[in-house]
């Protein structure tokens, strides 16, 4: 459904764009075209230059060779006041707004002179009015962002771009903080702007979504522009095959052998802390032989749970029953002890020392104890051989064990934080968004591995932001919504738009909302 | 502009850049020296001999570096687990008060159980006075920095008033100053007629210890992970506090030592005017040595030479020895550029 192009030419043409990072080719020659009133999708794993390619587009960088061509005009490149000005938007993935200004204010920030007496706010506002209403991005021009959900937040962004006059938006990863139906409300969002003669670019990697928005797909691979075509030509089988470059298969799947509970909440809070929420009244069993999902928008109580879990966290009400025993006292120690293996949410800041090496991230949970230690005194030698073996194991690629981890890519350092915590075959595992960020190879070797622990009768928890990978990888399924918890649904039981239903807070108990 | 990591560095940029470093400085401080109307290769001259161009110039070098090892040892242990201690100076005068307290008569030990016992009292003065800051910031997340820096002058105002007071020599003529150590109190010298005391062969001790707990100790290697990701630390389940409070310990039983050490080995009681910001200076040793305690002998060397070498320069050319301190800081600035520069290629784009 290629747009008429008439007498129009292309609002967006990037010509033959190539950027170097010493010897990292991130984008190799990409011509990209983009016609008035469409949408086309940028697709690509992590690290195939998406970012780059936009960051040059938005003059965050200038690209080696090629050019760049707004409205039929050339783009100046390196100056991000030229993108602005020739009516390119872009909403980031994580939102640039200010919490204590109210939504007008930011809308309008920047773009008022900054030696002016006053501020036209009237105009100002009468124009995010007409704005809001056109595209129906209904929001409260007078509401303190801080007090805003993340879905009005990204409105607010969107809003902004629009009131900079924007005919070209750029949409890095929108859906990645939004329930499906708030999904669903931004894309009717797009498809009025579109019908309006805007145009849209949608960076993604969520194949139903970019299926559902776009008109064109551009796929990039390791900076190179790998294919490009018309939707209704193409199905995400052959999409993803095109974006990893091999034939995927997912994770095989055996029927779950479910046994005793090892771990189990009752009635469990935990206190909020600053901005993060704790727990309200939450149950939950997690058995052996079982993966348990939990699905929900990040920060509605997903780091309360893990941090209990991994020792880090305390009960301020209900009980915590431990391999059917409450523990008297709860910390790292206690949970490393009762045998939790625990995958931290955030591999750089909690899961690894960036300046420590591969062996001293290795034996992070237990340098006090032997082979590695004995009477304070540490054994190098014990845990080189123990790095040896992780890296050999989880097939973490790397020059050896005395590399330092931030050398290493999200998914080797990922691999060496899944070894580390597998290796004492714990009984009970703390997943907490294992995948995100990772190419599909890697994505697929932690899937594997969590789905062998699970048979082998491990109980597994994965948290995770991605409804596709609690959907396939668990055996049963809850939803959290500030800081309670849904009852468990069996595998098969709830689709994708059910649970964004309790996602969005629908189905909880009013009585539970006392608490 | 971006810094770029280079996942390994060629050797001539980890020498070319220290050594780049090291030219800016002399440049610099010889147009300082010039504009005091000196000749600049003759200061420069003057500052190296005086610094080690007699056996006297390199033991007098040597001498002043003993405190600085210790100090910048203290400060290098402290910031390694980003402990900000300030408070050397006055974890140093600790150390002294002590080693008078039992030095000048109070107990009548041979030497032999006498300077341990010293040595060991002062670094217990000197963690106790550490202790307190560190227990402010682990249980109330007092800022540390403030508080170490200023019980310095807590404690130099302490010292000046047992000084004026219960301390005072009575032989002193009225000077503020404490009495004698008696001779088993005192630091020997390493080698007959040669003015080099024993502390110095301490302060090396010291130094080797400090480098065994960091790569081969629990204790050093939770003190580094607790500096370089207190997070990763936390999830770990490294007890981060009481790290935190052992480090405190540590490092400021070291700075007393350099306090033990200029008592009982070179001046014999405890004056106001005992340390010239030995304390101070540690963070400049230290931070030259990039934390690590075998580079803090090397920069604690460095800069007494130029201490020392400046002092002897300015009695000779008539030239400020405020240059002394001028070089130090441009020292300090380029060579800590130039290390970053070892380690990142920066990009203009």
């Amino acid at each position: 459904m290629r747009p008429e192009m008439g007498a129009q030419g292309p609002v967006l043409r990037l010509d033959g764009i190539t950027k170097r990072f010493g010897a990292l080719v991130a984008n190799d020659a990409i011509s990209v075209t983009l016609w008035p009133g469409e949408v086309i999708a940028l697709l690509g794993e992590n690290g195939a230059g998406k970012t780059t390619l936009m960051n040059i587009l938005f003059g965050h960088y200038t690209a080696d060779e090629g050019s760049v061509e707004v409205f039929g005009a050339p783009l100046p490149q390196g100056n991000p006041r030229a993108a602005l000005a020739a009516g390119v938007g872009m909403v980031h993935q994580h939102f640039t707004l200010a919490d204590n200004l109210t939504v007008l204010e930011n809308v309008i920030l920047g773009t008022q002179p900054l030696w002016g007496a006053r501020l036209d706010m009237a105009g100002a506002r009468a124009k995010l009015a007409r704005l809001a209403e056109d595209f129906g991005l209904a929001v409260d021009p007078d509401a303190r962002l801080g007090t805003l959900s993340v879905g009005e937040r990204q409105r607010v962004e969107i809003l902004k771009a629009l009131y900079r006059d924007a005919r070209i938006l750029i949409l890095d990863e929108p859906t990645a903080v939004l329930t499906p139906q708030q999904a669903e409300a931004l894309f009717a969002a797009l498809r009025k702007m579109v019908a309006q003669g805007l145009s849209i670019i949608f960076i993604s990697h969520k194949l139903h979504e970019v299926m559902a928005i776009a008109s064109r797909v551009v796929v990039l691979r390791h900076g190179k522009l790998v294919g490009e075509v018309a939707v209704a030509d193409t199905n995400p089988g052959a999409l993803a095959e095109m974006m990893v470059g091999a034939r995927i298969t997912p994770p095989e799947l055996r029927a779950a052998a479910p046994g005793a509970t090892l771990l189990e909440l009752r009635t469990v809070s935990t206190p909020d802390r600053g901005t993060a929420r704790g727990l309200r009244k939450v149950d939950l069993a997690l058995r052996e032989g079982t993966i348990t999902g939990l699905a929900g928008v990040s920060g509605n109580g997903q780091g309360a749970l893990a941090d209990l879990i991994a020792g880090l966290e305390h009960l301020s009400g209900g009980e915590m029953l431990v391999h059917g025993a409450e523990p008297v006292t709860w910390s790292v120690a206690h949970a490393l002890n009762a045998g939790i293996g625990r995958i931290p949410e955030d591999r750089h800041k909690t899961g690894t020392i960036a300046d420590f090496s591969l062996t001293e991230n290795a034996i992070l949970e237990r340098y006090r104890r032997p082979p590695f230690a004995r009477r304070g005194w540490m054994d190098w030698g014990a845990a080189r051989g123990f790095t040896d073996t992780v890296i050999r194991s989880y097939d973490v690629r790397c020059p050896g064990p005395e590399t330092r981890i931030r050398l290493l890519s999200g998914g080797n350092m990922q691999k060496l934080i899944l070894g580390r915590a597998m290796e004492g075959a714990p009984k009970i595992i703390l997943a907490n968004q294992p995948v995100r960020g990772l190419d599909i190879g890697a994505i697929t070797f932690v899937q594997t591995q969590l789905l062998a622990a699970r048979d082998q009768g491990a109980a597994v928890l994965l948290i995770s932001e991605d409804l596709d990978e609690i959907l396939t990888l668990s055996d049963i399924i809850h939803v959290i919504s500030e800081g309670r918890l849904s009852p468990p649904f069996a595998r098969g039981t709830m689709s994708a738009a059910d649970l964004g239903r309790w996602m969005a807070g629908e189905g909880f108990e009013r009585g539970q909302d006392a608490a | 502009m971006r810094l770029e990591l280079i996942a390994r560095p060629s050797p001539l940029r980890l020498i070319g850049f220290p050594m780049l470093a090291l030219a800016l400085t002399v440049v610099f401080g010889s147009s300082l020296a010039l504009l005091a109307g000196a000749n600049p290769f003759q200061t420069l001259g003057l500052i190296l001999r005086g610094a080690a161009g007699s056996q006297f110039a390199l033991l007098e070098t040597l001498n002043r570096a003993t405190p600085l090892i210790f100090t910048g040892l203290a400060v290098a242990v402290a910031f390694r687990a980003k402990l900000w201690n300030i408070g050397a100076e006055a974890q140093l005068y600790a150390g002294a008060l002590m080693a008078v307290l039992i030095g000048t008569g109070a107990l009548g030990w041979p030497s032999g159980l006498l300077l341990p016992a010293m040595a060991g009292a002062a670094m217990l003065a000197g963690a106790l006075v550490l202790l307190g800051p560190a227990l402010l910031k682990t249980r109330f997340g007092v800022d540390e920095v403030v508080t170490t820096l200023l019980f310095n002058f807590i404690m130099l105002l302490f010292i000046s008033m047992l000084l004026e007071g219960p301390l005072k020599d009575p032989m002193g003529m009225g000077w503020p100053q404490s009495s004698r150590l008696i001779p088993e109190a005192r630091l020997p010298r390493i080698v007959e007629g040669l003015r080099l005391h024993w502390g110095f062969a301490l302060a090396l001790i010291a130094a080797g210890v400090v480098w065994v707990i960091q790569s081969r100790t629990t204790l050093g290697y939770e003190m580094r992970a607790v500096g370089a990701n207190r997070q990763a630390a936390e999830f770990a389940g490294i007890p981060v506090g009481r790290v935190m409070l052992k480090t405190a310990l540590l490092s400021g039983g070291l700075a007393a030592l350099a306090g033990f050490s200029e008592v009982a080995g070179l001046k014999g009681n405890l004056t106001l005017d005992l340390s010239p910001g030995f304390g101070y200076t540690g963070i400049i040793v230290a931070m030259l040595a990039l934390l690590n305690p075998i580079g803090v002998v090397v920069s604690a060397i460095f800069v007494a030479g130029v201490f020392v070498g400046a002092d002897s320069m300015s009695r000779a050319a008539g030239v400020p020895t405020y240059i002394a301190n001028i070089m130090l800081a441009t020292a300090l600035l380029t060579m800590v550029l130039a290390i970053a520069l070892t380690r990142y290629r920066v990009r203009w784009d």
